[in-house]
């Protein structure tokens, strides 16, 4: 409980400074603590110079026609108009891109913390195992690339070999090739490769609450262990649940070169073709640079308000 | 209360649901799993049994020769592969090592010391871990042909410096297990604050900064091909077995030998240190 009374007193503090917005109050707050801007001075203008600007650029671009080459002519909105209106491909990307993102994102996340929560249930040794198992695929480079062979378009591939095997087909099924599979398939592998940071915020917030809390709750009538992870676990890991979801989102939009690894660039009839896919074909690629800026400006843009909703909504938990 | 404390583990825990919950973790573990057994067999297979029809799973006559072919790979091509390791192992250190200096010593600011403005610079940092760097990318490469860093290990190193991700990790660490306490103690003492930095707070948050490294590591480890890069002698590890993986048909065998070298060091270290980045993630939370 004493963090709940750090934490207020975090809340107060601003409110106190708001109470004395005195203009030499804070030069003086700022003398005495100066050596605190040294501090945080070199990671910061490396910060701000390869993130913060870069941003702000792209927005800025969005809005001219560039080619690396020539000055930046000033377009207004012909960027946007032209990719809602008359760029079907972008559009076929929007709609990939969006599946991929709820498949990876709430599906990844839900995962996430289903398989902390039954983790959490095996004693310390297994806990440590089966946590490595689930969290290696993704801290392992390109071993996804694994499924490609699994998956492979000829006899020699696991599951083709398997299905002729059984006579459920006669030839080789061109798994990474075909319109039929490519999004699940692709789906699976970035399931597998998902349960990465989030997780183990998962599995560290649950070790976090104290046991005591669950003695108490069975007296006062928690009949299973569903109410208790509703009512009691994750209430008191909702600091967690934030953490994890702004990684489970942030994570589920940069899918990107797992799909390009499997199914090649660009994607046969765009099937796989992402927002990603799109900006990298407009920037790297063909150097429309403000048109590509404006893809990203959307991007980033989905990206913010998909974090602020699910932050909000995930504030609600337990409430 | 007796009665409760006797059966502590197994309060609310049914038979039924603890017999459902251990078969999903098989299953999922089993998917999970199965795959990286099969990364491991293939690297152990001959050239015969990779193109056995029907495919087996598990290697018969366990070889390593993929790795030995590999290797031969290595030492026959264009640039010497020693290169290529050096550029990892170089991209890698430098930039692990400046991140967890740069990122501590500016957690520790944002934490310890009461200057204006610092509300806002972590809610900047807050921000930017809801976006993904793809949004950046291109601009980025305006900013480093305008540094001339095109080309340069720079260009890798040094955007690795200011990954958030280490800052707020770290931040949030030092907020729960650095007690203000011990601070004002030392600065009773006179301590100036870098010396408190350097001195009391970082070997007090061990486990942060093993993250740190860990997941710096990882992330610049695992970088492949750069668009910031063109010189071959410039380029990572990870780029080599690319080509490598792309050799086709002939070089499965070390393909498949470079992509379980590939997997086995991050693995290795996340093992050493697993219980070091779970106690930092329990720190992890999101408090507003």
């Amino acid at each position: 409980m004493s963090e709940m009374a750090a934490e207020k007193k975090k809340q107060a503090a601003p409110k106190l400074r708001g109470d004395m917005t005195k203009w030499e109050w804070t030069l003086k707050e700022m003398k005495v603590n100066r050596i605190g801007y040294f501090m945080v001075a070199p990671f910061f203008l490396i910060f701000i110079v390869f993130t913060v600007i870069p941003v702000l650029v792209s927005l800025v671009l969005s809005f001219t026609s560039f080619n690396m080459l020539e000055m930046p002519k000033f377009l207004f909105m012909d960027n946007y108009i032209r990719l809602l209106l008359d760029d079907d491909i972008f559009l076929i990307a929007c709609k990939n891109t969006l599946v991929f993102a709820t498949m990876t994102g709430p599906v990844s996340y839900l995962l996430c913390l289903l398989f902390a929560w039954f983790i959490n249930e095996l004693t310390p040794r297994f806990r440590a195992i089966i946590t490595l198992i689930f969290y290696a695929p993704s801290i392992s480079g390109q071993v996804y690339l694994i499924w490609q062979v699994l998956f492979s378009s000829d006899q020699y591939g696991y599951f083709n070999g398997l299905l002729m095997r059984l006579g459920i087909i006669n030839t080789p099924i061109l798994w990474f090739q075909d319109t039929d599979y490519i999004m699940t398939l692709v789906i699976i592998v970035s399931l597998w490769t998902s349960l990465g940071t989030s997780f183990l915020a998962f599995i560290a917030g649950f070790q976090v609450v104290d046991k005591v809390y669950y003695e108490a709750a069975a007296v006062d009538g928690i009949k299973n262990r569903w109410q208790e992870l509703w009512f009691i676990t994750l209430p008191m890991m909702r600091n967690q649940m934030m953490f994890a979801a702004i990684m489970s989102i942030t994570g589920s939009f940069g899918f990107g070169a797992v799909v390009t690894a499997l199914c090649g660039f660009p994607s046969l009839d765009y099937s796989a073709h992402t927002i990603m896919h799109h900006l990298e074909d407009y920037g790297s690629m063909r150097w429309e640079v403000g048109y590509a800026s404006a893809i990203a400006t959307i991007l980033f843009v989905i990206m913010i308000g998909a974090n602020l909703i699910v932050n909000h909504l995930l504030s609600k938990v337990g409430k | 209360m007796k009665k409760f404390s006797l059966k502590a583990k197994r309060l609310n825990r049914s038979v039924g649901g603890d017999v459902g919950i251990n078969l999903l973790l098989i299953i999922f573990g089993l998917f999970m799993f199965l795959p990286m057994v099969y990364a491991i067999s293939q690297s152990l297979k001959p050239l015969d049994e990779l193109w056995m029809f029907p495919p087996r799973f598990i290697v018969r006559n366990p070889s390593l020769k993929n790795f030995s072919d590999l290797f031969l790979l290595m030492s026959t091509s264009w640039v010497p592969f020693s290169r290529y390791i050096f550029n990892t192992a170089f991209v890698s250190i430098v930039g692990t090592f400046g991140h967890l200096f740069f990122a501590s010593l500016a957690a520790y600011a944002l934490t310890k010391i009461n200057f204006p403005g610092r509300k806002w610079m972590f809610q900047l940092i807050y921000y930017s871990l809801m976006f993904h760097a793809t949004v950046s990318a291109l601009a980025n490469f305006i900013t480093m042909s305008f540094l001339g860093w095109i080309d340069t290990y720079w260009a890798l190193i040094v955007p690795a410096f200011a990954s958030t991700l280490g800052l707020y990790l770290m931040r949030q660490f030092m907020d729960s297990s650095v007690p203000e306490a011990v601070l004002e103690s030392a600065r009773l003492d006179g301590a100036s604050e870098m010396k408190i930095y350097w001195t009391i707070v970082m070997p007090m948050v061990k486990p942060a900064w093993l993250t740190l490294i860990v997941y710096s590591f990882q992330g610049l480890w695992n970088s492949g091909s750069s668009i910031y890069i063109y010189s071959e002698e410039l380029k990572t590890f990870n780029y080599a077995i690319q080509q490598i993986l792309a050799g086709g048909i002939v070089r499965s065998g070390a393909a498949a030998a470079s992509t379980v070298i590939m997997m086995i060091v991050p693995i290795t270290i996340f093992v050493i240190t697993q219980s070091n980045i779970i106690e930092t993630m329990a720190s992890s939370g999101m408090k507003d």
